[in-house]
């Protein structure tokens, strides 16, 4: 079990400097974050993208900026969980929460901030009938072990990068007995270099290359034995085969945020303004996830709701201490 | 200029095939997606207008000319789901004076 005074649940910039704001207070973090590294939709989605919005950076890359604050926060040495979503939250004895990831892996504090931005990110699905049905029998949204490939038929669908590497993969390392691309375009937008490898493999032979067409449908009894295929001119037809992976990238849903007993408003999480508290005490929303009357959606309204979130939190863990804001021009910034 | 004369019509038929006629400001900076949020009426912008989701997505109906399609709005389209001829990203497309009377409906939700 892992223990700290504060559980971040979102290492997104948000999630990231509250750890700072804390770590004056002397409080100690530990970030969860379904994603394998910090920075959330900064890194995940939009990294080399400029910000003109953070004070004193009149241009700031979002990748830059999940830099500077794993610098700024440093001295705090902040704990993580990546790469596992949080599940559950649940209220133990002496006023503390655990909460438990995906994985299983516990966290133990008194007091947890959301910092969830958008929520968990989740595979795109394809609008194609039965899919869910046939998830893990057959259908797979990720490739995690291209081993469990071998010797396989397998049809995969998208144009992204994702979509182009894995089928090279799987057929130049003769993983796959026969791979199937299938994509709504003529043309890719892929790097240029897997682009023309498919190509390649493609004239070939060794990819069966289905472009202006769409996966509509999935056949089989208990798992995966065929997918429809509807073409833009020559329509339908069936294709055998034992799975179907579409790789449509990431979007990001509120997913166990909206079970955890807190009010939603909006699919966003309803907070009081005085210190960004949930209906739960001792559970606190900032950023993106919460929603208020005159609620903004930026980095840096985001920055000052964590500032005050750990200020009530402070108050909740000492209640006998007193505590007066300090500034880091004075007293400099004395790490753990 | 009055204020009048920086507004224009536009038209969104929503996914129960309403069709709802919006005034929206041409000296805002604003695109279609932001003013249908401004209505209320029923796009997400997940992305928040950077051409990175395609919740926004939607068919243009009307014959009017709009300014071509950057290779971010294009690549979006690439990987989005419900996409025909007339897709576009309601994100990507800027209020002005030349759009003003377009009519585009919103694509199906699920992207």
């Amino acid at each position: 079990m892992i223990e700290t005074d504060i559980i971040i649940i979102g290492a997104g910039p948000v999630g990231l400097f509250t750890v700072f704001e804390a770590g004056l207070l002397k409080l100690k973090c530990h970030l969860i974050d379904s994603l394998p590294q910090p920075g959330g939709q900064l890194t995940e989605i939009y990294p080399k993208k400029p910000i003109y919005d953070i004070p004193g950076y009149p241009t700031v890359g979002a990748g830059e900026l999940v830099d500077n604050l794993m610098e700024q926060i440093k001295p705090f040495t902040p704990k993580f969980t990546l790469g596992e979503s949080a599940v559950t939250i649940d209220e133990v004895e002496d006023d503390k929460f655990i909460v438990t990831t995906n994985k299983g892996t516990q966290h133990k504090a008194p007091i947890v901030i959301i910092a969830g931005g958008l929520g968990v990110f989740e595979p795109r699905k394809p609008p194609v009938e039965h899919l869910e049905i046939f998830e893990d029998k057959g259908v797979e949204y990720i490739i995690k072990d291209p081993e469990f490939y071998r010797g396989k038929k397998v049809v995969v669908a998208g144009g992204g990068d994702s979509a182009l590497d894995w089928s090279i993969f799987l057929v130049e390392n003769k993983i796959v007995s026969e791979l199937s691309l299938v994509h709504r375009r003529k043309s890719f937008r892929g790097h240029l270099d897997s682009v023309q490898k498919v190509m390649d493999l493609a004239d070939s032979g060794k990819i069966n290359l289905i472009t202006e067409a769409e996966v509509t449908g999935i056949s089989g009894e208990d798992v995966v034995n065929g997918v429809t295929i509807k073409h833009k001119t020559q329509g339908e037809f069936t294709k055998e085969c034992d799975h179907f992976v579409p790789l449509f990238g990431l979007k990001p849903s509120l997913g166990p945020i909206g079970d955890w007993g807190l009010e939603i408003e909006k699919n966003a999480i309803k907070v009081d303004t005085e210190a960004y508290t949930t209906n739960r005490p001792g559970i606190y929303a900032i950023g993106d996830v919460n929603v208020y009357p005159g609620k903004l959606k930026l980095i840096l309204c985001g920055f000052h709701e964590g500032t005050i979130a750990v200020q009530s939190a402070f108050a909740k863990i000492h209640p006998d201490k007193k505590n007066v804001l300090k500034y880091t021009t004075v007293n400099g910034v004395n790490g753990f | 200029m009055t204020e009048e004369e920086n507004m224009v019509k536009v038209y969104i038929i929503d996914r129960d095939d309403v069709k709802h006629e919006l005034d929206a400001p041409t000296d805002m900076s604003m695109n279609i997606m932001e003013v249908c949020k401004a209505y209320e009426l029923p796009v997400e912008g997940r992305c928040g207008g950077m051409a990175m989701c395609a919740t926004c997505q939607c068919y243009l109906e009307s014959d009017t000319e709009l300014i071509d399609q950057s290779d971010s709005e294009l690549d979006m389209l690439d990987e989005a789901f419900f996409v025909e001829d007339n897709s576009r990203l309601g994100c990507q497309i800027p209020i002005t004076k030349e759009i003003d009377g377009i009519t585009l409906r919103l694509a199906p939700e699920g992207n």
